[in-house]
Protein backbone atom coordinates (compact mmCIF):
# COMPACT_ATOMS: atom_id res chain seq x y z
CA UNK A 1 0.00 0.00 0.00
CA UNK A 2 1.25 3.48 -1.05
CA UNK A 3 0.21 6.46 1.50
CA UNK A 4 0.67 9.84 -0.27
CA UNK A 5 -0.80 12.27 2.32
CA UNK A 6 -0.76 16.11 1.64
CA UNK A 7 2.22 16.43 -0.55
CA UNK A 8 3.72 19.48 -2.10
CA UNK A 9 6.70 19.94 -4.57
CA UNK A 10 7.22 23.91 -5.15
CA UNK A 11 9.51 24.98 -8.30
CA UNK A 12 10.63 28.94 -8.06
CA UNK A 13 7.11 29.62 -6.13
CA UNK A 14 4.95 27.73 -8.47
CA UNK A 15 3.16 24.51 -6.92
CA UNK A 16 3.84 22.05 -8.92
CA UNK A 17 2.41 19.57 -7.47
CA UNK A 18 -0.30 20.92 -4.90
CA UNK A 19 -1.58 19.48 -1.55
CA UNK A 20 -1.89 15.60 -3.23
CA UNK A 21 -3.22 12.63 -1.20
CA UNK A 22 -3.65 9.37 -2.56
CA UNK A 23 -3.75 5.73 -1.31
CA UNK A 24 -2.90 2.92 -3.66
CA UNK A 25 -3.53 -0.72 -3.04
CA UNK A 26 -1.91 -3.39 -3.32
CA UNK A 27 -2.47 -5.72 -6.37
CA UNK A 28 -3.73 -3.00 -8.73
CA UNK A 29 -2.46 -1.13 -11.52
CA UNK A 30 -3.02 2.71 -11.51
CA UNK A 31 -2.56 4.81 -14.38
CA UNK A 32 -1.81 9.10 -14.05
CA UNK A 33 -3.33 10.90 -16.72
CA UNK A 34 -3.66 14.30 -17.66
CA UNK A 35 -1.94 17.27 -19.90
CA UNK A 36 1.55 17.79 -20.13
CA UNK A 37 3.01 20.07 -17.09
CA UNK A 38 0.52 18.32 -14.71
CA UNK A 39 2.49 17.03 -12.32
CA UNK A 40 2.72 13.36 -13.11
CA UNK A 41 6.17 12.53 -13.68
CA UNK A 42 6.95 15.02 -10.03
CA UNK A 43 4.71 13.11 -8.38
CA UNK A 44 5.92 9.71 -9.37
CA UNK A 45 9.28 11.09 -8.69
CA UNK A 46 8.62 12.22 -5.58
CA UNK A 47 7.05 8.35 -5.15
CA UNK A 48 9.78 6.87 -5.72
CA UNK A 49 12.26 9.43 -3.78
CA UNK A 50 14.14 10.55 -6.67
CA UNK A 51 13.44 14.08 -5.85
CA UNK A 52 12.79 15.90 -2.82
CA UNK A 53 8.60 17.05 -1.74
CA UNK A 54 8.93 19.83 -0.01
CA UNK A 55 6.15 19.12 2.68
CA UNK A 56 3.47 16.14 3.10
CA UNK A 57 4.24 12.29 3.70
CA UNK A 58 4.76 9.05 1.86
CA UNK A 59 4.72 5.95 2.90
CA UNK A 60 5.24 2.86 1.17
CA UNK A 61 3.66 -0.22 3.52
CA UNK A 62 3.50 1.75 6.68
CA UNK A 63 6.76 2.90 6.11
CA UNK A 64 8.19 6.29 5.52
CA UNK A 65 9.97 6.52 2.35
CA UNK A 66 12.62 8.94 3.31
CA UNK A 67 13.44 6.77 6.57
CA UNK A 68 13.81 3.52 5.25
CA UNK A 69 16.99 2.03 4.35
CA UNK A 70 18.06 2.43 0.74
CA UNK A 71 18.59 -0.75 0.04
CA UNK A 72 15.60 -2.53 1.36
CA UNK A 73 13.77 0.22 -0.47
CA UNK A 74 15.59 -0.47 -3.73
CA UNK A 75 13.90 -4.44 -3.18
CA UNK A 76 10.78 -2.93 -2.53
CA UNK A 77 10.12 -0.17 -5.40
CA UNK A 78 11.73 0.81 -9.00
CA UNK A 79 11.22 3.10 -11.28
CA UNK A 80 11.11 3.91 -15.08
CA UNK A 81 11.99 7.48 -15.81
CA UNK A 82 10.26 9.53 -18.57
CA UNK A 83 13.86 9.80 -20.24
CA UNK A 84 16.94 8.20 -20.32
CA UNK A 85 20.28 8.73 -21.22
CA UNK A 86 22.76 6.86 -20.59
CA UNK A 87 26.37 7.05 -22.11
CA UNK A 88 27.98 4.47 -21.70
CA UNK A 89 29.32 1.44 -23.49
CA UNK A 90 26.44 -0.73 -22.37
CA UNK A 91 25.20 -3.53 -23.67
CA UNK A 92 21.58 -4.63 -23.07
CA UNK A 93 22.42 -7.49 -21.20
CA UNK A 94 25.09 -5.69 -18.51
CA UNK A 95 21.74 -2.64 -18.46
CA UNK A 96 19.78 -5.59 -17.61
CA UNK A 97 21.68 -6.86 -15.25
CA UNK A 98 22.47 -3.67 -13.66
CA UNK A 99 18.87 -4.11 -12.41
CA UNK A 100 19.78 -6.90 -9.80
CA UNK A 101 22.15 -4.55 -7.90
CA UNK A 102 20.40 -4.15 -4.72
CA UNK A 103 20.55 -7.97 -4.38
CA UNK A 104 23.76 -8.90 -5.24
CA UNK A 105 25.88 -5.73 -5.10
CA UNK A 106 27.30 -5.82 -8.54
CA UNK A 107 28.36 -9.24 -8.45
CA UNK A 108 25.39 -10.93 -10.33
CA UNK A 109 25.03 -14.70 -8.94
CA UNK A 110 23.43 -17.30 -10.91
CA UNK A 111 19.80 -16.65 -9.55
CA UNK A 112 20.12 -13.42 -10.97
CA UNK A 113 21.64 -14.37 -14.20
CA UNK A 114 18.20 -16.35 -14.06
CA UNK A 115 16.07 -13.46 -13.26
CA UNK A 116 18.36 -11.20 -16.08
CA UNK A 117 17.37 -14.13 -18.92
CA UNK A 118 13.30 -14.04 -17.35
CA UNK A 119 13.56 -9.77 -17.97
CA UNK A 120 15.27 -10.16 -21.64
CA UNK A 121 12.70 -13.20 -22.62
CA UNK A 122 9.56 -11.19 -21.53
CA UNK A 123 10.74 -7.91 -23.43
CA UNK A 124 11.89 -9.96 -26.25
CA UNK A 125 14.93 -8.74 -26.38
CA UNK A 126 16.70 -12.14 -26.60
CA UNK A 127 18.33 -11.17 -30.19
CA UNK A 128 20.14 -7.96 -29.48
CA UNK A 129 21.14 -8.87 -25.84
CA UNK A 130 24.48 -8.62 -26.68
CA UNK A 131 23.90 -5.18 -28.75
CA UNK A 132 25.48 -2.16 -27.43
CA UNK A 133 23.04 0.84 -26.28
CA UNK A 134 23.53 3.80 -28.31
CA UNK A 135 23.33 0.72 -31.40
CA UNK A 136 19.83 0.32 -30.58
CA UNK A 137 16.33 2.04 -31.57
CA UNK A 138 14.78 4.16 -29.75
CA UNK A 139 11.65 1.63 -28.52
CA UNK A 140 14.20 -0.78 -28.41
CA UNK A 141 16.54 1.05 -25.75
CA UNK A 142 13.20 1.61 -24.27
CA UNK A 143 12.13 -1.86 -24.05
CA UNK A 144 15.77 -2.68 -22.23
CA UNK A 145 15.06 -0.11 -19.82
CA UNK A 146 12.10 -1.47 -18.86
CA UNK A 147 13.71 -5.35 -18.58
CA UNK A 148 16.08 -3.53 -16.40
CA UNK A 149 12.77 -2.65 -14.11
CA UNK A 150 11.66 -6.04 -14.42
CA UNK A 151 14.91 -7.70 -13.26
CA UNK A 152 14.75 -5.53 -10.45
CA UNK A 153 11.98 -7.68 -9.35
CA UNK A 154 10.20 -5.15 -6.99
CA UNK A 155 7.14 -5.57 -5.20
CA UNK A 156 6.10 -1.49 -6.66
CA UNK A 157 7.29 -0.64 -9.91
CA UNK A 158 6.36 2.99 -10.95
CA UNK A 159 6.42 3.65 -15.07
CA UNK A 160 6.95 7.11 -16.33
CA UNK A 161 5.28 7.10 -19.86
CA UNK A 162 6.56 3.35 -20.26
CA UNK A 163 5.60 3.20 -24.12
CA UNK A 164 7.64 5.83 -25.19
CA UNK A 165 8.90 5.13 -28.62
CA UNK A 166 6.99 1.69 -28.99
CA UNK A 167 5.30 0.15 -31.81
CA UNK A 168 1.33 -0.66 -31.22
CA UNK A 169 2.42 -4.60 -30.67
CA UNK A 170 5.62 -4.10 -28.11
CA UNK A 171 2.88 -1.67 -26.44
CA UNK A 172 0.34 -3.69 -26.03
CA UNK A 173 2.56 -6.60 -25.48
CA UNK A 174 3.85 -4.69 -22.61
CA UNK A 175 0.68 -3.70 -20.64
CA UNK A 176 -0.18 -7.25 -21.30
CA UNK A 177 3.10 -8.21 -19.23
CA UNK A 178 1.92 -5.54 -16.28
CA UNK A 179 -1.10 -6.97 -16.28
CA UNK A 180 0.22 -10.91 -15.20
CA UNK A 181 2.50 -9.43 -13.36
CA UNK A 182 -0.71 -7.79 -11.03
CA UNK A 183 -2.86 -10.54 -11.53
CA UNK A 184 -0.17 -13.64 -11.21
CA UNK A 185 2.48 -11.92 -8.89
CA UNK A 186 0.26 -9.64 -7.17
CA UNK A 187 2.58 -6.72 -7.58
CA UNK A 188 1.38 -3.24 -7.87
CA UNK A 189 2.08 -1.06 -10.72
CA UNK A 190 1.66 3.06 -10.93
CA UNK A 191 2.33 4.28 -14.57
CA UNK A 192 2.09 7.15 -16.18
CA UNK A 193 0.28 7.00 -19.53
CA UNK A 194 -0.66 9.32 -22.57
CA UNK A 195 -3.14 6.84 -24.39
CA UNK A 196 -6.47 7.25 -22.54
CA UNK A 197 -7.53 4.11 -24.21
CA UNK A 198 -4.38 2.05 -22.72
CA UNK A 199 -5.60 3.32 -19.26
CA UNK A 200 -8.93 2.48 -20.22
CA UNK A 201 -8.40 -0.97 -21.19
CA UNK A 202 -5.60 -1.89 -18.78
CA UNK A 203 -5.85 -0.16 -15.91
CA UNK A 204 -8.04 -1.01 -12.35
CA UNK A 205 -7.73 3.06 -11.18
CA UNK A 206 -7.15 6.11 -12.49
CA UNK A 207 -5.54 9.41 -11.13
CA UNK A 208 -6.39 12.31 -13.52
CA UNK A 209 -3.78 15.41 -12.38
CA UNK A 210 -4.03 18.80 -13.80
CA UNK A 211 -2.25 21.74 -12.40
CA UNK A 212 -1.00 19.69 -9.58
CA UNK A 213 -4.10 18.47 -8.19
CA UNK A 214 -5.87 15.57 -7.97
CA UNK A 215 -9.19 16.14 -10.33
CA UNK A 216 -10.66 13.02 -10.26
CA UNK A 217 -9.30 9.54 -8.46
CA UNK A 218 -11.52 6.31 -9.02
CA UNK A 219 -12.05 3.23 -10.51
CA UNK A 220 -11.23 3.29 -14.37
CA UNK A 221 -14.40 2.97 -15.51
CA UNK A 222 -15.54 6.25 -13.22
CA UNK A 223 -12.89 8.38 -14.78
CA UNK A 224 -13.54 7.46 -18.28
CA UNK A 225 -16.49 9.06 -18.65
CA UNK A 226 -17.30 11.88 -21.33
CA UNK A 227 -17.82 14.53 -18.74
CA UNK A 228 -14.62 14.13 -16.22
CA UNK A 229 -12.76 14.02 -19.71
CA UNK A 230 -14.38 17.35 -20.26
CA UNK A 231 -12.34 18.34 -17.48
CA UNK A 232 -9.46 17.12 -17.61
CA UNK A 233 -8.19 17.71 -21.21
CA UNK A 234 -10.78 20.63 -21.85
CA UNK A 235 -12.00 18.54 -25.32
CA UNK A 236 -14.67 16.53 -26.39
CA UNK A 237 -14.38 13.28 -26.10
CA UNK A 238 -16.60 10.79 -27.48
CA UNK A 239 -16.62 7.61 -25.56
CA UNK A 240 -17.66 3.92 -27.37
CA UNK A 241 -18.32 0.34 -25.61
CA UNK A 242 -16.63 -1.84 -27.93
CA UNK A 243 -16.32 -5.36 -26.60
CA UNK A 244 -16.83 -4.38 -22.64
CA UNK A 245 -13.90 -1.79 -23.13
CA UNK A 246 -14.70 1.85 -23.08
CA UNK A 247 -12.69 3.40 -25.87
CA UNK A 248 -12.52 6.89 -26.18
CA UNK A 249 -12.65 8.25 -29.70
CA UNK A 250 -11.20 12.15 -29.63
CA UNK A 251 -9.56 12.91 -33.31
CA UNK B 1 41.12 -6.91 -28.23
CA UNK B 2 39.03 -7.17 -24.65
CA UNK B 3 39.63 -4.59 -21.77
CA UNK B 4 41.45 -6.99 -19.81
CA UNK B 5 44.03 -7.61 -22.32
CA UNK B 6 44.75 -4.17 -23.31
CA UNK B 7 45.13 -3.20 -19.40
CA UNK B 8 47.90 -5.91 -19.22
CA UNK B 9 49.81 -4.47 -22.30
CA UNK B 10 49.41 -1.15 -20.94
CA UNK B 11 50.79 -1.97 -17.66
CA UNK B 12 53.35 -3.59 -19.65
CA UNK B 13 54.57 -0.49 -21.11
CA UNK B 14 54.44 1.59 -18.19
CA UNK B 15 56.79 -0.45 -16.34
CA UNK B 16 59.09 -0.76 -19.52
CA UNK B 17 59.19 3.25 -19.90
CA UNK B 18 59.97 3.83 -15.96
CA UNK B 19 63.04 0.50 -16.32
CA UNK B 20 63.86 2.62 -19.35
CA UNK B 21 64.16 5.50 -17.67
CA UNK B 22 65.81 4.39 -14.77
CA UNK B 23 68.32 2.44 -16.53
CA UNK B 24 69.09 4.37 -19.67
CA UNK B 25 72.25 5.79 -20.10
CA UNK B 26 72.98 5.28 -16.83
CA UNK B 27 77.08 6.12 -16.17
CA UNK B 28 79.13 7.91 -13.53
CA UNK B 29 78.22 7.83 -9.89
CA UNK B 30 75.44 5.06 -10.10
CA UNK B 31 74.93 4.92 -6.20
CA UNK B 32 74.01 9.05 -6.93
CA UNK B 33 72.02 8.50 -9.68
CA UNK B 34 69.92 5.32 -9.24
CA UNK B 35 68.15 6.03 -5.89
CA UNK B 36 67.57 9.84 -7.23
CA UNK B 37 65.76 7.86 -10.51
CA UNK B 38 63.98 6.05 -8.90
CA UNK B 39 62.46 8.07 -6.69
CA UNK B 40 61.81 10.22 -9.09
CA UNK B 41 59.60 7.44 -10.75
CA UNK B 42 58.13 6.25 -7.77
CA UNK B 43 56.92 10.04 -7.78
CA UNK B 44 55.86 10.15 -10.84
CA UNK B 45 53.72 7.08 -10.72
CA UNK B 46 51.56 8.16 -7.70
CA UNK B 47 51.01 11.46 -8.98
CA UNK B 48 49.85 10.18 -12.25
CA UNK B 49 48.48 7.42 -10.87
CA UNK B 50 46.18 9.97 -8.25
CA UNK B 51 45.56 12.08 -10.91
CA UNK B 52 43.81 9.18 -13.15
CA UNK B 53 42.19 7.84 -10.34
CA UNK B 54 40.89 10.62 -8.36
CA UNK B 55 39.62 12.33 -11.74
CA UNK B 56 37.83 9.69 -13.38
CA UNK B 57 35.76 8.95 -9.74
CA UNK B 58 35.21 12.85 -9.87
CA UNK B 59 33.58 12.36 -13.54
CA UNK B 60 31.42 9.69 -12.24
CA UNK B 61 30.27 11.84 -9.59
CA UNK B 62 29.67 14.43 -11.46
CA UNK B 63 28.48 12.42 -14.73
CA UNK B 64 30.56 14.04 -17.70
CA UNK B 65 33.55 14.02 -19.18
CA UNK B 66 34.88 17.34 -19.24
CA UNK B 67 34.95 18.52 -15.38
CA UNK B 68 38.08 17.76 -14.02
CA UNK B 69 39.02 18.49 -10.41
CA UNK B 70 41.97 20.34 -11.85
CA UNK B 71 39.67 22.09 -14.27
CA UNK B 72 37.48 23.02 -11.13
CA UNK B 73 40.50 24.48 -9.68
CA UNK B 74 41.55 22.51 -6.76
CA UNK B 75 45.14 22.17 -7.44
CA UNK B 76 45.08 25.83 -7.62
CA UNK B 77 43.43 25.65 -4.09
CA UNK B 78 46.45 23.95 -2.78
CA UNK B 79 48.86 26.18 -4.15
CA UNK B 80 46.85 28.88 -2.40
CA UNK B 81 46.57 27.17 0.73
CA UNK B 82 50.32 26.93 0.56
CA UNK B 83 51.23 30.71 0.22
CA UNK B 84 48.02 31.46 2.66
CA UNK B 85 50.29 29.05 5.89
CA UNK B 86 53.38 30.95 4.46
CA UNK B 87 51.41 34.77 4.46
CA UNK B 88 50.33 33.99 7.93
CA UNK B 89 52.95 32.24 10.01
CA UNK B 90 56.22 32.95 7.75
CA UNK B 91 58.12 30.98 5.60
CA UNK B 92 60.26 30.31 8.70
CA UNK B 93 57.79 28.62 11.21
CA UNK B 94 56.70 27.03 7.68
CA UNK B 95 60.49 25.66 7.62
CA UNK B 96 60.29 24.59 11.24
CA UNK B 97 56.69 23.01 10.84
CA UNK B 98 58.13 19.68 9.57
CA UNK B 99 56.71 19.24 5.74
CA UNK B 100 54.54 16.36 7.09
CA UNK B 101 52.31 18.52 8.96
CA UNK B 102 51.80 21.34 6.38
CA UNK B 103 51.08 18.79 4.57
CA UNK B 104 48.46 17.37 6.69
CA UNK B 105 47.14 21.01 7.20
CA UNK B 106 46.77 21.81 3.67
CA UNK B 107 45.06 18.50 2.89
CA UNK B 108 42.54 19.27 5.27
CA UNK B 109 41.78 22.26 3.86
CA UNK B 110 41.20 20.58 0.45
CA UNK B 111 38.63 18.44 1.54
CA UNK B 112 36.61 21.21 3.59
CA UNK B 113 36.62 23.45 0.53
CA UNK B 114 35.69 20.61 -1.83
CA UNK B 115 32.66 19.81 0.65
CA UNK B 116 31.66 23.53 0.48
CA UNK B 117 32.02 23.70 -3.45
CA UNK B 118 29.68 20.30 -3.78
CA UNK B 119 26.94 21.33 -1.49
CA UNK B 120 27.37 24.95 -3.74
CA UNK B 121 27.50 23.26 -6.98
CA UNK B 122 26.06 19.72 -6.98
CA UNK B 123 22.69 20.37 -4.74
CA UNK B 124 20.64 21.93 -7.93
CA UNK B 125 17.94 18.87 -9.35
CA UNK B 126 19.99 19.45 -13.05
CA UNK B 127 24.14 20.47 -13.23
CA UNK B 128 24.78 22.85 -16.36
CA UNK B 129 28.11 21.54 -17.26
CA UNK B 130 28.71 25.05 -19.02
CA UNK B 131 27.88 26.60 -15.86
CA UNK B 132 29.92 24.34 -13.75
CA UNK B 133 33.00 24.82 -15.70
CA UNK B 134 32.44 28.93 -15.69
CA UNK B 135 32.24 28.66 -12.00
CA UNK B 136 35.40 25.81 -12.15
CA UNK B 137 37.58 28.82 -14.35
CA UNK B 138 36.72 31.45 -11.97
CA UNK B 139 37.73 29.88 -9.12
CA UNK B 140 41.08 28.71 -10.77
CA UNK B 141 41.87 32.22 -11.68
CA UNK B 142 40.68 33.73 -8.64
CA UNK B 143 42.47 31.38 -6.39
CA UNK B 144 46.00 31.79 -8.83
CA UNK B 145 45.78 35.62 -8.80
CA UNK B 146 45.25 35.42 -5.18
CA UNK B 147 48.32 33.30 -4.68
CA UNK B 148 50.39 35.76 -6.89
CA UNK B 149 48.98 38.80 -4.61
CA UNK B 150 49.88 37.54 -1.20
CA UNK B 151 53.13 36.25 -3.19
CA UNK B 152 53.67 39.91 -3.98
CA UNK B 153 52.87 41.03 0.05
CA UNK B 154 55.46 38.70 1.29
CA UNK B 155 58.95 38.97 2.26
CA UNK B 156 61.41 38.45 -0.88
CA UNK B 157 62.88 35.46 1.11
CA UNK B 158 59.71 33.85 1.97
CA UNK B 159 58.56 33.99 -1.59
CA UNK B 160 61.80 31.64 -2.59
CA UNK B 161 60.14 29.46 -0.07
CA UNK B 162 56.75 29.44 -1.51
CA UNK B 163 58.15 30.19 -5.07
CA UNK B 164 59.88 26.36 -3.69
CA UNK B 165 57.00 24.29 -2.66
CA UNK B 166 55.02 25.55 -5.56
CA UNK B 167 57.32 24.20 -8.23
CA UNK B 168 58.11 21.00 -7.09
CA UNK B 169 58.31 19.48 -10.29
CA UNK B 170 59.97 16.23 -11.22
CA UNK B 171 63.32 17.37 -11.31
CA UNK B 172 63.59 18.48 -7.69
CA UNK B 173 60.83 15.98 -5.93
CA UNK B 174 60.24 16.20 -2.18
CA UNK B 175 61.78 12.99 -0.83
CA UNK B 176 60.04 13.41 2.54
CA UNK B 177 56.57 14.06 0.85
CA UNK B 178 57.47 10.65 -1.55
CA UNK B 179 57.25 8.71 1.72
CA UNK B 180 54.09 10.29 3.60
CA UNK B 181 52.40 10.37 0.48
CA UNK B 182 52.57 6.38 -0.36
CA UNK B 183 51.04 5.69 3.01
CA UNK B 184 48.38 8.66 2.23
CA UNK B 185 47.89 7.11 -0.86
CA UNK B 186 47.19 3.41 0.71
CA UNK B 187 45.28 4.47 3.37
CA UNK B 188 42.95 6.55 0.83
CA UNK B 189 42.60 3.25 -1.18
CA UNK B 190 41.65 1.35 1.50
CA UNK B 191 39.06 3.16 2.63
CA UNK B 192 37.72 3.71 -1.10
CA UNK B 193 37.23 -0.03 -1.51
CA UNK B 194 33.92 -0.05 0.83
CA UNK B 195 32.52 2.11 -2.14
CA UNK B 196 34.45 0.62 -5.16
CA UNK B 197 31.08 -1.54 -6.15
CA UNK B 198 29.31 1.66 -5.93
CA UNK B 199 31.18 3.32 -8.63
CA UNK B 200 29.56 1.28 -12.05
CA UNK B 201 25.77 2.16 -10.87
CA UNK B 202 26.07 5.63 -10.21
CA UNK B 203 27.74 6.29 -13.65
CA UNK B 204 24.46 5.64 -14.80
CA UNK B 205 23.34 8.97 -13.65
CA UNK B 206 22.22 9.93 -10.04
CA UNK B 207 18.28 8.84 -10.42
CA UNK B 208 19.46 5.57 -11.69
CA UNK B 209 21.58 4.78 -8.53
CA UNK B 210 19.20 6.40 -6.08
CA UNK B 211 16.75 4.12 -7.49
CA UNK B 212 19.03 0.82 -7.24
CA UNK B 213 19.55 1.38 -3.46
CA UNK B 214 22.90 3.62 -3.80
CA UNK B 215 22.92 6.21 -0.53
CA UNK B 216 23.87 8.85 -2.87
CA UNK B 217 24.68 12.00 -0.81
CA UNK B 218 26.37 9.86 1.70
CA UNK B 219 29.06 8.33 -1.14
CA UNK B 220 29.38 11.27 -3.20
CA UNK B 221 30.32 13.11 0.02
CA UNK B 222 33.17 10.16 0.76
CA UNK B 223 34.32 9.47 -2.51
CA UNK B 224 34.84 13.98 -3.16
CA UNK B 225 37.32 13.85 0.47
CA UNK B 226 39.30 11.31 -1.30
CA UNK B 227 39.21 13.18 -4.59
CA UNK B 228 40.41 16.02 -2.66
CA UNK B 229 42.92 14.21 -0.61
CA UNK B 230 44.56 12.72 -3.98
CA UNK B 231 44.75 16.07 -5.75
CA UNK B 232 46.76 17.31 -2.77
CA UNK B 233 49.21 14.59 -2.70
CA UNK B 234 49.36 14.80 -6.87
CA UNK B 235 50.00 18.76 -6.77
CA UNK B 236 52.37 18.21 -3.54
CA UNK B 237 54.19 15.62 -5.27
CA UNK B 238 55.40 17.39 -8.65
CA UNK B 239 52.93 20.21 -8.87
CA UNK B 240 49.64 21.18 -10.88
CA UNK B 241 48.76 19.54 -14.38
CA UNK B 242 46.13 20.89 -15.10
CA UNK B 243 44.54 18.56 -18.44
CA UNK B 244 46.46 15.60 -17.44
CA UNK B 245 43.22 13.86 -15.72
CA UNK B 246 41.24 15.01 -18.64
CA UNK B 247 43.28 13.60 -20.93
CA UNK B 248 43.88 10.20 -19.29
CA UNK B 249 40.49 9.57 -18.44
CA UNK B 250 38.79 9.81 -21.69
CA UNK B 251 41.92 8.02 -23.57
CA UNK B 252 41.30 5.41 -21.16
CA UNK B 253 37.10 5.37 -21.87
CA UNK B 254 37.63 5.31 -26.01
CA UNK B 255 40.67 2.81 -25.68
CA UNK B 256 38.61 0.43 -22.84
CA UNK B 257 35.16 1.05 -24.41
CA UNK B 258 33.49 -0.81 -21.39
CA UNK B 259 31.34 0.88 -18.17
CA UNK B 260 33.49 -1.24 -16.15
CA UNK B 261 35.47 1.26 -13.50
CA UNK B 262 38.24 -1.37 -12.36
CA UNK B 263 39.27 -1.30 -16.20
CA UNK B 264 38.57 2.50 -17.00
CA UNK B 265 40.91 3.50 -13.42
CA UNK B 266 43.50 0.58 -13.66
CA UNK B 267 43.59 2.04 -18.14
CA UNK B 268 43.81 5.56 -16.93
CA UNK B 269 46.36 5.31 -14.27
CA UNK B 270 48.77 3.42 -16.93
CA UNK B 271 48.31 6.01 -19.55
CA UNK B 272 49.05 8.52 -17.01
CA UNK B 273 52.13 7.12 -15.95
CA UNK B 274 53.01 6.32 -19.53
CA UNK B 275 52.50 10.01 -20.37
CA UNK B 276 53.77 11.30 -16.98
CA UNK B 277 57.16 8.68 -17.81
CA UNK B 278 57.35 9.48 -21.47
CA UNK B 279 57.16 13.19 -21.34
CA UNK B 280 59.35 13.62 -18.73
CA UNK B 281 62.02 11.71 -20.72
CA UNK B 282 61.86 13.27 -23.72
CA UNK B 283 61.54 16.60 -21.75
CA UNK B 284 64.96 15.35 -20.38
CA UNK B 285 66.59 13.62 -23.20
CA UNK B 286 65.25 15.96 -26.35
CA UNK B 287 64.52 19.77 -24.95
CA UNK B 288 67.17 18.89 -22.59
CA UNK B 289 65.16 20.85 -19.84
CA UNK B 290 64.65 23.63 -22.16
CA UNK B 291 60.89 23.02 -21.47
CA UNK B 292 58.64 21.42 -18.42
CA UNK B 293 55.96 18.26 -18.52
CA UNK B 294 53.30 20.26 -17.53
CA UNK B 295 53.85 22.45 -20.41
CA UNK B 296 53.75 19.38 -22.82
CA UNK B 297 50.53 17.86 -21.41
CA UNK B 298 48.47 21.28 -20.98
CA UNK B 299 49.59 21.64 -24.44
CA UNK B 300 48.30 18.49 -25.56
CA UNK B 301 45.05 18.25 -22.86
CA UNK B 302 44.36 21.67 -24.12
CA UNK B 303 44.05 20.76 -27.84
CA UNK B 304 41.86 17.43 -26.88
CA UNK B 305 39.76 19.42 -24.44
CA UNK B 306 39.05 22.16 -26.92
CA UNK B 307 38.07 19.60 -29.01
CA UNK B 308 36.06 17.63 -26.18
CA UNK B 309 34.06 20.93 -26.14
CA UNK B 310 33.26 21.12 -29.70
CA UNK B 311 32.27 17.23 -29.73
CA UNK B 312 29.90 17.66 -26.37
CA UNK B 313 28.66 21.12 -28.16
CA UNK B 314 27.19 18.93 -31.34
CA UNK B 315 25.80 16.21 -29.87
CA UNK B 316 23.51 17.89 -27.13
N1 LIG C 1 13.44 20.79 -12.36
C1 LIG C 1 12.41 21.63 -12.56
N2 LIG C 1 12.56 22.95 -12.37
C2 LIG C 1 11.54 23.80 -12.54
N3 LIG C 1 10.32 23.43 -12.92
C3 LIG C 1 10.08 22.12 -13.13
C4 LIG C 1 11.12 21.15 -12.97
N4 LIG C 1 10.61 19.94 -13.25
C5 LIG C 1 9.33 20.14 -13.57
N5 LIG C 1 9.00 21.44 -13.51
C6 LIG C 1 7.69 22.00 -13.78
O1 LIG C 1 6.75 21.27 -13.07
C7 LIG C 1 5.57 21.09 -13.82
C8 LIG C 1 5.20 19.62 -13.82
O2 LIG C 1 6.19 18.89 -14.50
P1 LIG C 1 6.07 17.34 -14.71
O3 LIG C 1 7.31 16.89 -15.39
O4 LIG C 1 5.74 16.69 -13.43
O5 LIG C 1 4.84 17.24 -15.70
P2 LIG C 1 4.18 15.95 -16.36
O6 LIG C 1 2.79 15.88 -15.86
O7 LIG C 1 5.02 14.76 -16.16
O8 LIG C 1 4.15 16.37 -17.89
P3 LIG C 1 4.42 15.49 -19.21
O9 LIG C 1 3.13 14.85 -19.56
O10 LIG C 1 4.78 16.50 -20.22
O11 LIG C 1 5.51 14.52 -18.92
C9 LIG C 1 5.84 21.68 -15.18
O12 LIG C 1 5.17 22.91 -15.25
C10 LIG C 1 7.31 21.88 -15.23
O13 LIG C 1 7.61 23.04 -15.94
MG1 LIG D 1 6.19 13.59 -17.36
Amino acid sequence: MVDIKNVFKLYNQKKVVDDVSLSIEKGTITSFIGPNGAGKSTLISMISRLIAKDNGEITIDGQDIMKTKNNELAKKISILKQSNSINLKLTVRELVGFGRFPYSQGKLTKEDQEKVDEAIDYMELGEIQNKYLDELSGGQRQRAHIAMVLAQDTEYILLDEPLNNLDMRHSVQIMKTLRRLVDELGKTILIVIHDINFASCYSDHIVALKDGKIIKHGRTCDVIDQCVLKDIYDMDIDIQNIDDKRICVYF
Amino acid sequence: MGYKKKTIILAIIAILLAALYIFYDLRGNIGYILPRRVIKVVAIMLTGGAIAFSTTVFMTITNNRILTPSVLGLDSLYMLVQTFIIFIFGANSLVMMSSNINYLVSIGIMILFSLILYRFLFRGEKNNIYFLLLIGMILGTFFGSFTDFMQVLIDPNEFMVAQDRMFASVNNVNTDLVYISIVIIVATLIYFMRFYKYLDVMALGKDEAINLGVPYDYIVKRLLIIVAILISVSTALIGPITFLGLLVVNVSYELMKTFRHFYIILGAVFISIIALIGGQFIVEKIFTFNTTISVIINFIGGIYFIYLLLKENKSW
